[in-house]
């Protein structure tokens, strides 16, 4: 249960960005998991509340995109889905694929109100 | 309503300080791992029969992380090499940033390789980066042959699997075979080995496994002063 500590660096960081845009109120804050970040979107979800309600940070909400597993094959260039660990090119074949994106734990966008 | 793109990473912070470590390490040839696990699969069991085949003056030292107890740090300091526990307090994994503190104690120029036992947990030590070269999955045979597919993200994340307790092999129901293919589905480069802290067997190949990476990082220093 890490997700109280990720819910927490997010929070940070809209503190951070918030400071420089005096007198905007964030309201929404969106992060990217995928699928092989480790991270609970439930929990991360369920950290953050706890984290922001009753507090000035009560009405931000979070957005969490969850990014599924791509691979790339080197040989024809394909990019497809992985499901069930099946790593096998589906348009050629090819035994050999690469992970290009599945690992995702990054912050998307801030929304805020304008004063 | 205006929205501002952020694109950064969640944990950039521990990132930045494992960016830090990772140049030190480099700079100071110090062979960095981690080794992570589920509570009772043998890390510090590993880490004592590890110590045991150094020779006195090997230039090696452990960070051991608990969430409480400094029992494992005891374990380790018998055979003279410098140790330190780091008791995280109830954090369930260890960060970047207590690595750096901890290093304040010792000179990284006196140091070959530094060896990380992580708090047991298969889950959030897989989200931070401590600056290692490489991260190192143990997984016992008493656990089960599916934990590759439970916990995709250590396994994902870790350069070699050590299938530790082997010994027990007659006497739990565990698939080794199985426990391989599991491993590979989830990453199919990921190099394995099989080990017994009990009976010693196969330690011989993980000492062989250690003495390639420091090879490796070796031949890469001298590739890059060439």
């Amino acid at each position: 249960m890490h997700e109280l500590g990720i819910a927490n660096s997010v929070l940070e960081a809209v503190r951070a960005e918030a400071q420089r845009h005096p007198g905007a109120l964030p309201v929404k804050v969106s992060v990217r998991v995928g699928e092989l970040a480790g991270v609970d979107p439930d929990a991360l979800t369920f950290s953050f509340e706890a984290l922001t309600s009753g507090t000035e940070w009560a009405r931000l909400a979070l957005e969490v995109e969850t990014c599924p597993r791509l691979h790339h094959c080197p040989a024809c260039g394909n990019t497809f889905r992985v499901v069930d660990y099946q790593f096998t090119c589906p348009a050629c074949g090819a035994p050999r694929t690469e992970c290009v994106s599945g690992d995702e734990l990054e912050l998307a966008y801030l929304e805020m109100e304008e004063p | 309503m205006n929205r501002v793109p952020m694109e950064k990473k969640v944990l950039s912070e521990n990132d930045r300080i494992a960016g830090e470590l990772r140049e030190r390490f480099r700079k100071n040839d110090v062979l960095c791992l981690n080794l992570i696990s589920s509570p009772g699969a043998g890390k510090t069991s590993l880490l004592e029969r590890t110590l045991e085949g150094f020779a006195r003056g090997e230039r090696v030292a452990v960070l051991t992380g608990d969430i409480q107890t400094d029992n494992d740090a005891a374990r380790l300091a018998r055979f003279g090499f410098p140790v330190q526990q780091i008791t995280t307090g109830g954090t369930c994994h260890l960060d970047a940033r207590m690595i750096a503190r901890a290093l304040e104690a010792w000179s990284l120029e006196d140091l070959d390789l530094l060896l990380i036992e992580n708090v047991g947990n298969l889950v959030c030590p897989a989200s931070y980066d401590l600056g290692e070269a490489a991260k190192i999955v143990v997984l016992s045979a008493p656990e089960g042959e599916d934990k590759p597919l439970k916990y995709p993200s250590i396994f994902f994340k870790s350069a070699l699997l050590l299938l530790n307790k082997i010994d027990l092999l007659p006497y739990v129901p565990f698939d080794i075979g199985k426990a391989r293919e599991n491993a590979r589905r989830v990453h199919p480069e990921m190099e394995i080995v099989e080990v017994s802290c009990a009976t010693g067997q196969g330690l011989d190949v993980w000492r062989q496994w250690l003495a390639r990476q420091r090879a490796a990082m070796s031949a890469e220093k001298i590739g890059s002063l060439a």
